[in-house]
């Protein structure tokens, strides 16, 4: 038994868990149960609902087009914003106040902002300002808020990254004579770069979860907006938001497993110094970081 | 100079983001905790439940979950949340009960780490002394964990109060729909934008600030 909180149940104990687990399990049953009846009542069972899901041309007009666009708008607003927020991290780590100022100013703005309002606000501004056709300016603005967000969390990601490394390692670099900017491009940044892999294949869940706002908002058409004209063609907005829902959830399911077994893979691995950052050590780290003024946070959410 | 705000009720949209805040934070902080309670728990299967509920809702983007809330739970099964005649209503709490359902994943997982800061020594003396699992996790484990993640919570609590912004996408009048609103009806695109992204500094800001401090004084000295 591993938890701390309870012992190795006896027989009376485990007579008494496994009362509780039937309990549990007949309630759960009834639920589901009720569940089950309540969508049969409403006619949500019917096979015609179902049946779209088994033709390919249902994949193949509207899901997987929606799932492309998905992986689309996640993919280029993840590479944009990756350089662009390692530039801002190292900027927050400078000798010089006016540079970390206004990096932490930048990126503590855009970090306690909604997504949503960034999108939207970027939106309006291709529609006024650019000659964007109207066919794309959905995706760039739904890459334009994911960027600014993105890139202030992954900043902060980066930080956290330098930061958890042995003060000896930059002491080591000063001492055989390297420059500020070499210490950091051949020292600390790459060693920073495993140890934050694992936080950053994180950051690709929420990237790829906000996507579905474009959809909402903006008529990006992603997988959530392919499934209401889906489900406009097909009458079954209870299937399709299952079928949907079950596609996100197996993409962002590899993606935080391939994520935990990176942390594991690091751990073990002797050429890091061992530090290794996940969704959680890097929002709770930053409280005792100089210059920063710790506000809008929860960027794993 | 601010004469494009005239006829928008800037403050009551951003008090409706407040009060979605506020009512979603109190469910989610309930039933986040009863599920963390249910991830530590001897019995084998409400374990499994929890996990299951925590890596489920996770995963699903919190706008499947709100627009589902409205367009599935409302308009096929009828779940009109005690206001089937007031639309506005009904939308609002909806919004509330996707935001419960989705936060309360990420407020389990906070409480859980939580539980692991206390030294295994606390919940083995409680158990010497022959109190129940029950007891152990009220009593001593749960109010040490609670003052070792008020920063962790208060992550939670900020990106609640950012994810409000999707009860736009059923129309709850908040200030993501106030803002777009304003944006396609006004000139002033840049000043309408600063004055959102204002606001929502204005909400954030303070809460990290507080509760950052808050979580440095209470935290259990060890």
């Amino acid at each position: 038994m591993s938890s701390v909180l309870y012992d190795t149940p006896g027989p009376r104990a485990k007579r008494r868990y496994v009362l509780f687990s039937l309990g549990f399990a007949v309630l759960f049953a009834l639920f589901l149960w009720w569940i089950w009846q309540t969508m049969d009542d409403k006619g949500q069972l019917k096979w015609a609902l179902w049946e779209p899901f088994t033709t390919s041309q249902a994949w193949t007009t509207y899901l997987l087009p929606g799932l492309v666009n998905t992986l689309k708008a996640a993919a280029i607003s993840m590479v944009i914003a990756l350089p662009l927020g390692a530039v801002f991290g190292i900027a927050r780590l400078s000798d010089h106040r006016w540079v970390r100022g206004t990096a932490g100013t930048i990126v503590e703005f855009f970090r306690s902002i909604p997504v949503l309002l960034l999108m939207l606000f970027a939106n309006e501004l291709y529609v006024r300002s650019t000659d964007v056709s109207s066919e794309d300016r959905p995706l760039y603005a739904v890459v334009t808020g994911l960027v600014l967000y993105n890139a202030s969390v992954l900043a902060e990601i980066v930080r956290a990254g330098i930061l958890s490394l042995p003060k000896g390692q930059s002491e080591a670099a000063m001492a055989v004579g390297l420059r500020k900017g070499q210490t950091m491009s051949s020292i600390l940044l790459p060693q920073a770069v495993t140890a934050m892999l694992p936080a950053i294949v994180s950051q690709l869940v929420v990237i790829v979860k906000d996507t579905a706002l474009g959809g909402v908002m903006l008529a990006y058409p992603e997988l959530l907006n392919e499934r209401s004209t889906l489900a406009a063609n097909y009458a079954n907005v209870v299937p399709s938001f299952i079928v949907v829902g079950i596609i996100f959830i197996i993409l962002n399911f590899i993606l935080t497993s391939f994520a935990s077994w990176l942390e594991a893979r690091l751990r073990r691995s002797k050429k890091s110094t061992g530090a290794v950052l996940s969704e959680d050590t890097v929002e709770v780290n930053p409280a005792a970081v100089r210059g920063g003024f710790g506000s809008g946070a929860g960027g794993g959410i | 100079m601010f004469d494009f705000l005239d006829g928008y009720d800037v403050l009551g949209a951003f008090w409706m983001t407040v009060k979605l805040t506020a009512l979603s934070a109190l469910g989610s902080l309930v039933w986040g905790t009863l599920l963390a309670a249910m991830r530590v728990s001897p019995v084998p299967l409400l374990r499994g439940f929890g996990t299951a509920y925590v890596n489920i809702v996770r995963n699903i983007p919190l706008t499947v979950i709100i627009v589902f809330s409205s367009l599935g739970l409302a308009d096929i099964f009828g779940v009109t949340m005690g206001a089937a005649d007031d639309f506005k209503v009904q939308g609002f709490r909806l919004a509330v009960l996707g935001l419960v359902g989705y936060t309360s994943a990420f407020v389990c997982e906070a409480v859980r780490s939580g539980i692991n800061t206390v030294p295994v020594g606390q919940a083995e003396a409680a158990r010497a002394i022959g109190l129940s699992f029950s007891q152990v996790l009220r009593l001593i484990i749960l109010p040490q964990a609670f003052r070792a993640v008020i920063g962790p919570l208060a992550n939670v609590l900020i990106a609640l109060t950012k994810n409000t912004t999707v009860a736009a996408a059923i129309g709850v009048a908040e200030a993501a729909t106030l803002m777009k609103k304003m944006i396609e009806n006004e000139a002033q695109t840049l000043a309408i934008g600063a004055v959102f992204a204002f606001g929502f500094v204005v909400l954030t800001l303070p809460t990290g600030l507080l509760l950052g401090w808050l979580s440095k004084r209470l935290a259990v000295k060890r």
